[in-house]
């Protein structure tokens, strides 16, 4: 809210007796003005100084080779090819399960739900477990999903047999299956962005005008015709621009992945998969890459960061850039939508 | 169609179950957050307070009291075990309060800055930079705090004052984290302060306030609830935060209130007993669930106390 210069600059001069009070309080006005100039630019100063430390820590390792590389021991050969397939196929996951039941709850919340004490309930809910720091989901996954992982490597282990109504056996298929899998780490890394994607997608609902919703009423259309073929197609810049956004939150998420037993060290993609050409010529991996341990992007820089040697700060700041240049990938895409969506929809 | 056919559908209840189904498949996914809650809560104590079958959870083997007030944690198993929690707890809220320094005033200053002074095409340009800072991973926070601001800053500064610095410390840890929050200190600030009416400002200075004065004694005391409340989110995110301080709080569950050296949060013990080789069942393992507890509880209060303190002292305005 900018007011035009009232006070501040003139010299005010004319105006006697009381003048070096004036001039002291016009000089406090203008002194404070500059210090909240200071702190507002100081903080664009830093993320340039991020910026270019990094970009220059990196120079001598940043090379091509660097993305299709594996992880090594040796400074100079050290990769993230398998990161960034570790963070592809977890991302792929996460948005499989956490758009529909995020879309899914935001639709409740915001145009099926009427006012009662459990939707309340829910609401409180979701505002509190936005605030869980992300850690404590890694807790979650490793004390459930991976649990439940591993009871299920044990029962298709190709050992057990199945008795089905006494008539016939079945042996068990052997699963390929590890505790810490993709899977595993896909669905706690959902729990990790579901609040904001719920949020996200009930303002993008919001923010559709209710004239649509009693127009389409009005014309017989039941309530979830209503919602299907208007309110959800009118609202679904919204929605993808905030999904795609709570998505680029969950690639540089780490700390829930670490609890989880994601694999700090490996040079292996998930299912042996390292190039886009093997993500259509081999469809037996491809199924076995979900239940594949993996590693991902932010943990390959936290292994690298923490690492003794100093060549590998240089190897760090390289996974930091392409990490960078990924997530800038995902939020111009985010913002395409975005701008493409507001030139179209008018009201 | 007839006129009483008519008014026989009109006059007939629809019931249509294809509805219902779909609506009830909506309140699943909506009640699926509940359940995470109700997960969470049971996960923790089902491992901490109370466990079933063979294993022990973790306080049938420590007493509450000693977990709470002991002042040296060292989570092996057998006798040689200390489980206070309080090195730890000293250690997160050392860097939270560090964060807090960082980013209070310049978040404030910052939200200040952009509903009172900037223009609005300076401030298109500079709330997306903001929520760029916003979107940084952590991890790229440890690292500029580990690689960059402990050796190229912090270390030649204090070098002046004849100070030692650890390469693994709180302060630098602190400082990113400060960074990191500055930017939701700022747009929640924003949010509120551009929310006090426009009257208000311009009655201040009807009445020849400076800008000094319509700031910080018009609208900042106005937004104060506002405010409040953002700080303390900021703090109890500050007080989550992982992957920064694993990388540059280092690892030494030591209660010190030295920034200079390095000390363990309850966040980084968390990743470091994860992390480790110990059985699942061990008490090393168990301690990773008490901790998890404390941390879930302290920043649930937080966030309670800031969203009470938003509802209740709100101003409201016509």
């Amino acid at each position: 809210m900018s007011l035009p210069n009232l006070a501040g600059t003139q010299s005010v001069s004319f105006i006697s007796g009381a003048d070096g009070r004036i001039r002291r309080r016009l000089l406090l006005s203008r002194v404070f003005a500059g210090t909240c100039r200071f702190a507002t630019y100081s903080a664009m100063a830093v993320l340039v100084v991020l910026l270019v430390a990094i970009f220059y820590s990196s120079i001598g390792r940043l090379s091509p080779d660097f993305v299709t590389n594996t992880n090594s021991a040796n400074p100079e050969k050290a990769g993230m090819l398998a990161g960034l397939w570790g963070s592809f196929w977890l991302i792929l996951f996460t948005s499989l399960f956490s758009v529909p039941v995020g879309v899914g709850s935001a639709v409740y919340l915001e145009e099926i739900a009427r006012d009662n004490f459990f939707v309340r309930i829910i609401k409180v809910n979701l505002a509190n477990l936005a605030g869980v720091p992300s850690i404590v989901y890694g807790i979650l996954g490793y004390t459930v999903f991976r649990t439940f992982a591993a009871t299920l490597s044990i029962w298709f282990d190709g050992n057990h047999v199945v008795g089905v109504l006494g008539l016939f056996r079945v042996r068990l298929a052997k699963l390929p299956l590890y505790e810490d899998n993709v899977l595993v780490g896909a669905l706690t890394l959902t729990l990790v962005i579901l609040p904001t994607v719920i949020a996200a997608s009930q303002e993008a609902l919001r923010s559709v005008p209710s004239s649509i919703r009693v127009a389409s009423l009005a014309l017989g259309a039941t309530r979830w015709q209503t919602i299907w073929r208007q309110v959800i197609p009118a609202a679904l810049p919204g929605i993808s621009t905030g999904v795609i956004l709570s998505t680029s939150r969950a690639i540089g998420e780490a700390a829930p992945l670490i609890m989880l037993g994601a694999l700090t060290y490996t040079s292996m993609c998930p299912g042996n998969i390292d190039s886009p050409v093997k993500l259509l010529t081999r469809p037996g991996q491809v199924l076995h890459a979900p239940l594949d341990q993996f590693t991902a992007m932010p943990i390959e820089i936290y292994d690298w960061s923490k690492h003794p040697e100093p060549q590998f700060t240089a190897v760090a700041a390289s996974g930091i850039v392409v990490l960078l240049v990924v997530l800038l990938a995902i939020n111009s895409v985010a913002m395409i939508v975005r701008h493409y969506a507001s030139r179209r929809m008018k009201w | 169609m007839t006129r009483s056919k008519t008014r026989a559908w009109a006059s007939r209840r629809v019931f249509r179950y294809d509805e219902k189904l779909i609506q009830s498949v909506l309140f699943l996914c909506a009640a699926l957050s509940v359940l995470t809650t109700a997960a969470i809560i049971m996960v923790l104590l089902g491992n901490a307070v109370y466990a079933s079958g063979a294993k022990k959870a973790f306080f049938e083997q420590v007493s509450l009291w000693q977990f709470l007030t002991g002042t040296h944690w060292k989570p092996v198993d057998g006798p040689a075990g200390r489980f206070g929690m309080i090195p730890l707890v000293s250690g997160t809220f050392m860097v939270a309060l560090i964060a807090s320094l960082v980013s209070v005033p310049t978040g404030l200053g910052a939200a200040i800055y952009m509903s009172e002074y900037a223009a609005p095409r300076e401030r298109e340009i500079l709330k997306p930079v903001l929520e760029v800072l916003a979107g940084i991973p952590s991890v790229i926070y440890g690292f500029f705090a580990l690689k960059f601001i402990t050796p190229y800053i912090l270390k030649p500064a204090l070098s002046l004052f004849g100070l030692e610095l650890g390469t693994f410390n709180t302060l630098s840890a602190g400082i990113v984290v400060g960074i990191m929050v500055t930017p939701l200190i700022a747009s929640l600030s924003e949010d509120v302060i551009r929310s006090v009416p426009r009257s208000l400002r311009e009655a201040a200075y009807a009445l020849g306030s400076t800008r000094f004065d319509v700031s910080a004694r018009v609208v900042v005391p106005a937004a104060l609830s506002g405010i409040l409340a953002a700080f303390l989110l900021a703090f109890s995110r500050a007080i989550g935060e992982t992957m920064a301080v694993v990388i540059a709080g280092g690892q030494q569950p030591i209660a010190t209130l030295n920034p200079l050296r390095g000390a363990q949060t309850m966040t980084s013990f968390m990743v470091h007993a994860s992390t480790g080789d110990s059985a699942a069942d061990s008490i090393s393992r168990m301690s990773i669930y008490a901790i998890g507890i404390a941390l879930f509880v302290i920043t649930l209060t937080i966030n309670l106390i800031s969203g009470w303190i938003l509802r209740r002292f709100r101003e409201v305005y016509q």
